[in-house]
């Protein structure tokens, strides 16, 4: 029988269920396995940014290699993700540097590094400034109201344009997969977020369909968006080599390679033209936003959505228009990352808002409050706020808890500075891409209680912990008892990519729906009972769109997301007179996001985000030279390390919203929206200028001797 | 080249200017020891070489002949700073986690906050923002 009371784990902080291997090292990473008679893959890539390749010569004595060109591709030479425009090697014309071009693999990783290969170029001049650049990868516009009367109501017009650069991911595990023949077709082991997303690329370059190409996630160290679609591109370079070689392959980046030809977050251009009136309502809000793509289309179009969908920020207005471009320029192509587009489109917006406040003289807390989203307001979309819309509600609980008002006047003059951010975060796939993935979930009995099967991945955030968790609780059986499947195409259903603040709100809303039908059928039955009486039980589901969201692709009008997590986050810097260092002395990040499934966890994004953000606003800098990153090392591309970071004081508010299991909304991606506003408005206090990011001593400098 | 590993005498046949990092993994089969960076940035690949917290990754084998090495594996899984970062969330995706225990087993008990910053300053972490490391350490 099942027992009467089993002790609920939804809203404790349980006991993740990789911890202990994670901390006794026996967890197992991608570069942790080897195979029988596996080699080493190597990538020759472009040494210009832009040109033809006039010749390849090989300077090395073959015998022992497996060489892979463009014509050994079986299918479509494409990495196949939105405009399928991106090769997997370089036919003829170059488009970036560290592009790819050939392959090699050997059993010996030291003479595969030495084997020398010529390439000769017919180099034409790139496009490396995005402003520059003439060839559109995606362009959108959103508009509420008429702007015209926007302004015409307004007392003061005010313009700006900020900037934020690339930023890497620095994951501390570099990219890398193995793969190998099996039964006719391919498997691919590696860390990845999203296995469906490298199976529907290797489908289509090596014409296999989808149960000859199998993927599976391994131990992911890290991601962070960066390993959402670069994965199919090594995967289909190492898939590419086994097949040749009918051996297993293994590809792992170095940290040079990593940084040079994977993703990263696209730098911006934002330009802000807002009407307000003299006591500080917004009247009117034009913005124009343009995001460097890279050299190939990849996600540009989506992170430009998401991006242009929050670049409003939380603030209600009626008269609004959002025009955002994304450029193509001959660099490594841009990809996702944390915030997809939002960070820096929020960025734009808070430090923006500090600039009006100071245009009117007005307090930022208030000109906030006179501003953000009520219940009843509408978004730029024209998406109507219900009930558990918390923008004052963070912005004041914020200001409450870290002094704001009193700090502000009191660091007035001094080389101290405080300041603010209020932002907000759709969770899941923007307007109809829930619909569109149809993502599916699965539960089934084992002999001890119950496994879930999602490709859903965890990645450090998680995963597999925040599922369990809602499985047993919606079962009513212990979380203990609740184990989930390796993520692997052949085992488990699509559930959609490991991206977005999906996994807990949307996929986990699907595991509780599968838990709800599994109780049912249960009966009295323990799993455990009902396996040995009844013998297998599987349950799948599928996404349901919540019926009161709605949405228009083509007048991008709508409910861009079912849901929204609201944040404010408090800064306080120090500046060194001397070396023009920007010193953060403390941090708080309030974040309303519906429920806490798992408060440990939750803090753990919200801390981890926070501190990214941190480096984004004041360490990260990628130096782009001739078209490649300079400081490929983590020698010179500096992140936070533990004195880089202040103390955090973290408060998770909680207000249920609908659409997510147990009211749970995302936080994924949240937390890295506000600390580089918050940051540089707590610079801007001090009376320097700062419009872009990252704020380095260098920029300080510049601002404060002219 | 003989060594202590993790408590045994044993005799290790690798090149001598190879990196210890890829002996300890390649070599003795301890694959809790990670590479990050290779360049001495990252401390993922952190043991102790009589007592000291080092980059595996910048040692050559021939540097540890004689010395005393602990890695992760050499802790047994049980130790109660395993435990804490694994009750604490000290460990996310857990790619720094065993440098970071390695680091971290040099400090006092009841070591305060500076002393465990300054301690893990060439340790990187890019999931956790180092709050649940403390948290872990200091609840070890």
């Amino acid at each position: 029988m099942k027992p009467t009371s089993v002790p609920t784990s939804v809203g404790r902080s349980v006991a993740r269920k990789d911890g202990w291997a994670k901390a006794a090292g026996t967890a197992r990473y991608i570069d942790d396995i080897t195979m029988p008679g596996m080699l080493h893959g190597r990538t020759i890539r472009s040494t210009v940014p832009s040109g033809r390749i006039r010749a390849a010569r090989l300077d090395f004595d073959p015998a022992g290699f497996t060489i892979v060109v463009c014509t050994d591709i079986p299918g479509r030479n494409v990495i196949a993700l939105i405009e399928d425009d991106q090769p997997c090697l370089v036919e003829r014309d170059v488009r970036h540097l560290a592009e790819p071009i050939l392959l090699l693999a050997h059993a010996d990783r030291d003479r595969l590094l030495s084997a020398r290969v010529e390439i000769e170029y017919d180099v034409t001049p790139p496009v490396l400034d995005p402003l520059l650049a003439s060839t559109l990868l995606k362009r959108l516009r959103i508009e509420k109201g008429t702007l015209e009367q926007g302004f015409d109501e307004a007392d003061l017009i005010v313009d700006g344009e900020y900037r934020t650069g690339h930023q890497e991911h620095v994951y501390i595990e570099t990219n890398g997969v193995i793969a190998y023949p099996e039964r006719g077709g391919i498997t691919v082991r590696g860390s990845l977020q999203c296995p469906f997303y490298v199976q529907k690329a290797l489908k289509t370059l090596l014409a296999l369909p989808a149960h000859l190409v199998r993927v599976i996630q391994e131990e992911t160290g890290g991601g962070f968006g960066g390993k959402e679609e670069y994965p199919s591109m090594i995967a289909a370079h190492a898939a590419l080599l086994a097949l040749k070689a009918r051996r297993p392959v293994k590809m792992v980046y170095d940290r040079v390679e990593d940084m040079l030809a994977t993703t990263k977050r696209h730098p911006s251009i934002v330009r802000h033209r807002t009407g307000v009136t003299r006591d500080g309502r917004l009247t009117a809000m034009d913005i124009e936003i343009i995001m460097d793509g890279g050299a190939y289309v990849t996600l540009s179009p989506v992170v430009l959505s998401r991006g242009a969908i929050h670049a409003a920020g939380p603030y209600r207005c009626d008269h609004v228009r959002i025009d955002g471009r994304a450029v193509m320029t001959n660099t490594p192509p841009n990809g996702a990352f944390r915030g997809f587009g939002a960070p820096q489109t929020q960025f734009a917006t808070e430090v923006h808002m500090d600039r009006i406040a100071e245009a009117l003289g007005l307090d930022p807390v208030l000109l906030r409050e006179r501003n953000a989203l009520r219940p009843g307001d509408s978004t730029a979309t024209g998406q109507l706020m219900k009930e558990d819309c918390s923008a004052l509600e963070v912005l004041r609980e914020a200001v409450r808890r870290t002094s704001f008002d009193e700090k502000r006047r009191a660091y007035r003059g001094t080389h101290r500075g405080i300041g603010l951010a209020l932002f907000y975060h759709g969770s899941g796939f923007t307007g109809s891409g829930e619909v569109t993935l149809a993502s599916k979930a699965a539960l089934e009995l084992t002999s001890t209680g119950v496994r879930i099967l999602v490709g859903s991945t965890e990645i450090g955030q998680g995963t597999r912990t925040m599922h369990a968790q809602i499985v047993a609780d919606a079962l009513g059986v212990p979380y203990e008892s609740v184990e989930a499947a390796q993520p692997d195409t052949g085992a488990v259903p699509d559930s959609g990519p490991t991206v977005a603040s999906r996994t807990c709100m949307v996929v986990g809303r699907i595991l509780q729906r599968c838990a709800e039908e599994m109780r049912q059928r249960l009966g009295n039955l323990s799993p455990a009972d009902y396996y040995a009486q009844h013998g297998r039980l599987m349950i799948e589901r599928e996404y349901e769109k919540p019926a009161d969201v709605t949405w228009d692709d083509a007048s991008y009008r709508g409910d861009a997301y079912a849901a929204y997590g609201w944040g404010c986050d408090v800064a306080e810097v120090e500046l060194d007179p001397d070396s023009y260092e920007i010193r953060p002395t403390a941090i708080t990040a309030v974040q309303e996001i519906g429920r806490a499934i798992h408060p440990g966890l939750v803090a753990g994004q919200i801390e981890g985000g926070t501190a990214q953000g941190i480096g984004y606003a004041l360490l990260e800098r990628v130096v782009m030279r001739d078209g490649g990153m300079a400081n490929a090392q983590l020698t010179n591309y500096i992140i936070p390390t533990t004195l880089d970071t202040p103390p955090m004081q973290v408060v998770i508010l909680e207000r249920a919203g609908v659409h997510g299991p147990f009211g749970a909304k995302g936080i994924g991606e949240m937390p890295i929206d506000g600390p580089a506003p918050a940051l540089v408005n707590a610079i801007r206090s001090m009376g320097l200028d700062v419009r872009s990011i990252p704020a380095t001593p260098e920029l300080i400098m510049e601002l404060t001797c002219g | 080249m003989r060594l202590i590993l993790n408590g045994q005498a044993r005799d290790i046949d690798a090149h001598p200017l190879k990196r210890l990092l890829d002996v300890l993994r390649e070599d003795c089969g301890l694959t809790g020891t990670k590479e990050g960076c290779g360049e001495g940035e990252c401390g993922a690949c952190t043991v102790l070489v009589d007592g000291v917290p080092l980059c595996s990754c910048l040692v050559p084998f021939a540097q540890v002949n004689g010395a005393d090495v602990l890695t992760i594996e050499g802790l047994g899984g049980d130790h109660p700073l395993q435990r804490a970062f694994t009750e604490q969330g000290g460990a996310q995706c857990g790619i720094c986690t065993p440098g970071m225990i390695m680091a971290a087993l040099v400090l006092e008990p009841d070591a305060p906050l500076d002393s465990v910053r300054r301690a893990l300053a060439g340790n990187l972490c890019r999931c956790t923002g180092y709050e649940a490391i403390y948290r872990a350490i200091q609840n070890a």
